[in-house]
């Protein structure tokens, strides 16, 4: 293996493997089977009464 | 109601801890009895002199009964003292600062030619160190305490763990600080400790992250709120980067120097992928954690948008780690490894906005907060110098624009734009709303002194960061003009001497930063003499039958 190949290896399965995993990342984020658990997540901060 | 909980698997307990203790201590003195290196045998003593006081401490502790785990309570304890710690060494940190802006302002004061302790070389370093390990590491841990308790509606996890994550963070510290006076480092930019204080990071940053991980573990509330993410992409990366950064073979056992064991571009490269992931996941994501909590605690808000804090958090972590190549624009660094980390960095526009944003518009609909609360204002404005000094680090990363700013004041403008605008703004907020929740009181000593502390303090970060940018591209652009027969133009104490006046406005800026966090300190001392409100420390949900 030349280091060309290394090297064109690496810059193109990065491409897809971040691009796979900023896709994953969003779907998760905006699948709307989750959309009433993080709604009820962010109030998580403001749930306790113990101040 | 006390339920003294028997620790369970993984947690640590007293008389363990003891045995330990004494064990290191015993071991040290050995090391040091039979070293005839003094630089190893002054870090044996250190260590000795906390295993002598760490012990009875701690004996003292079990005796009166004060290390009993109550199940049903937070463990609020070690949270009072990190807070405490974050203010001791933030002041110790910046005026340290104080001090070597100084020096470089006027050469000759505080040195003394036959006493090499304060030199600048020696104090530089524990200028760095102290306020982004000593003040930012101790805000991170209290509040990662404060917060995975909260979010996770469970006692910390471990037994006495979590106090001797703090206990030997701060014997890390001073580990760290005074081989730096006496002239120890391995030379590598934020990772300047030896061998022997790094493994004894890693066995507390490993403690660290048993405790953050079992307190997640055993929540009762199913879902793992954002905060903790950060915090938790922080703490493990952390232990990769550290790792990773400080593999090295020791000289002797008996010595306290090492030889990496990467040399070259290599090495230059793992320095660089460590520095910059420190600021990006010590000083961004840990922080971002703080305001993830804090920002909608404090305004009785829930965050903008809980979908944009879960992209924000995928992209940050996933960017940030490949930026570091942009610290070695022209070097041996191969080009196309110099392009990827300047093209990662230019994408971490992004993220960091992204979060900035969200940060912000959390306070819609809250904005008169803005007015009426100077701790709000004092995270707003944190957030604000996060989208600048994100804005500006990419542009900085971009090879042509390095070409000028590298090795210049602008960069250290740039880094303490994002250190005292978002690393300590956003930590004196988060201090300033915990300690009247962890006192038990109703409100801070005086709403006054904040808006003192805030205004001194932005005055002397824009005296600090103006004063930086004008000074670096002053010297940058000195640094590369040529006579018409090819010669340098300036020699080098030339640019220097050109920035006495900038040095002397950086000096002041820092000094009113300084001034303004003994502001607080005062406001927080009287804060907790004020008289105690009740309020229940007792779990938020009641907790189901002990198993």
């Amino acid at each position: 293996m030349t280091y060309e190949t290394a090297a064109s290896f690496a810059q193109q399965g990065g491409l897809i493997y971040f691009g796979l995993i900023f896709l994953a990342g969003c779907a998760y984020a905006f699948w709307p089977k989750n959309r009433d658990e993080f709604s009820r997540a962010a109030q998580l901060p403001l749930e306790e009464d113990d101040q | 109601m006390t339920q003294v909980a028997k620790p369970g698997g993984g947690s640590l307990d007293g008389p363990i801890l003891l045995i330990s203790t004494v064990f290191i201590g015993l071991l040290f003195a050995v090391g040091a009895a039979m070293s005839d290196d003094p630089l190893f045998q002054l870090q044996a003593y250190i260590f000795v002199a906390a295993a002598v006081i760490g012990g009875f401490s701690l004996n003292a502790a079990m005796s009166g009964g004060l290390l009993n785990n109550d199940a049903s309570k937070y463990m609020d304890g070690v949270v009072r003292a990190g807070v405490i710690a974050t203010m001791f060494w933030g002041a110790v940190g910046m005026l340290v600062g104080v001090v070597v802006a100084s020096q470089l302002t006027w050469p000759d004061i505080f040195y003394f030619s036959d006493f090499g302790w304060l030199n600048f070389g020696r104090l530089r370093p524990l200028h760095t160190s102290a306020v982004v390990f000593a003040f930012g590491g101790n805000a991170l841990i209290c509040t990662s305490f404060y917060v995975v308790q909260r979010t996770c509606r469970a006692r910390l996890f471990g037994g006495v763990l979590p106090w001797f994550v703090f206990w030997g963070y701060q014997l890390f510290i001073v580990l760290a600080a005074v081989g730096y006076l006496a002239g120890i480092t391995q030379g590598k930019e934020y990772a300047e400790p030896e061998w022997i204080v790094d493994l004894w990071l890693t066995v507390v940053w490993v403690g660290y992250l048993f405790t953050f991980l079992g307190t997640i573990w055993k929540r009762k509330e199913p879902h793992i709120y954002v905060a903790n993410w950060f915090y938790l992409a922080m703490i493990v990366t952390v232990a990769l980067l550290h790792i990773v950064n400080n593999l090295a073979v020791p000289v002797g056992l008996l010595n306290h120097s090492s030889v990496p064991l990467f040399g070259g571009v290599q090495s230059a490269l793992t320095q660089w992928w460590y520095g910059h992931n420190a600021v990006g996941f010590f000083l961004t994501a840990g922080f971002l954690a703080i305001m993830y909590y804090f920002v909608p605690k404090r305004i009785g808000r829930p965050i903008y948008s809980y979908r944009l804090s879960i992209v924000h958090f995928w992209a940050l972590i996933f960017i940030y780690i490949w930026a570091g190549p942009h610290h070695l624009h022209y070097t041996a660094l191969p080009q196309w490894a110099q392009t990827l980390g300047m093209t990662f960095s230019i994408m971490l526009w992004m993220p960091s906005w992204g979060g900035m944003i969200n940060g912000l518009m959390t306070l819609s609909g809250a904005w008169d907060k803005l007015r009426t609360d100077p701790v709000v204002r004092m995270m707003v404005v944190a957030i604000a110098f996060y989208g600048m000094s994100t804005f500006e680090g990419p542009v900085m990363s971009i090879r042509a624009v390095n070409a000028l700013s590298h090795y210049t004041d602008w960069t250290i403008g740039h880094v303490h734009s994002g250190a005292l605008g978002w690393v300590g703004f956003i930590s004196f907020g988060a201090i300033y709303c915990l300690v009247p929740w962890l006192w038990k009181k109703d409100r801070l000593y005086s709403n006054n002194l904040v808006e003192w502390h805030f205004w001194i303090a932005t005055t002397g970060i824009v005296l600090y960061i103006c004063a930086m940018w004008v000074s670096g591209i002053m010297e940058g652009l000195m640094w590369r003009e040529y006579t018409p027969q090819g010669f340098l133009a300036w020699s080098f104490i030339e640019t220097v001497s050109a920035k006495h006046v900038e040095n002397i406005i950086r000096t002041v800026g820092g000094l009113m930063f300084l001034s303004g966090t003994l502001v607080m300190i005062y406001n927080l001392w009287r804060t907790v003499r004020l008289p105690s409100v009740e309020t229940s420390d007792a779990l938020s949900a009641p907790l189901p039958a002990a198993a």
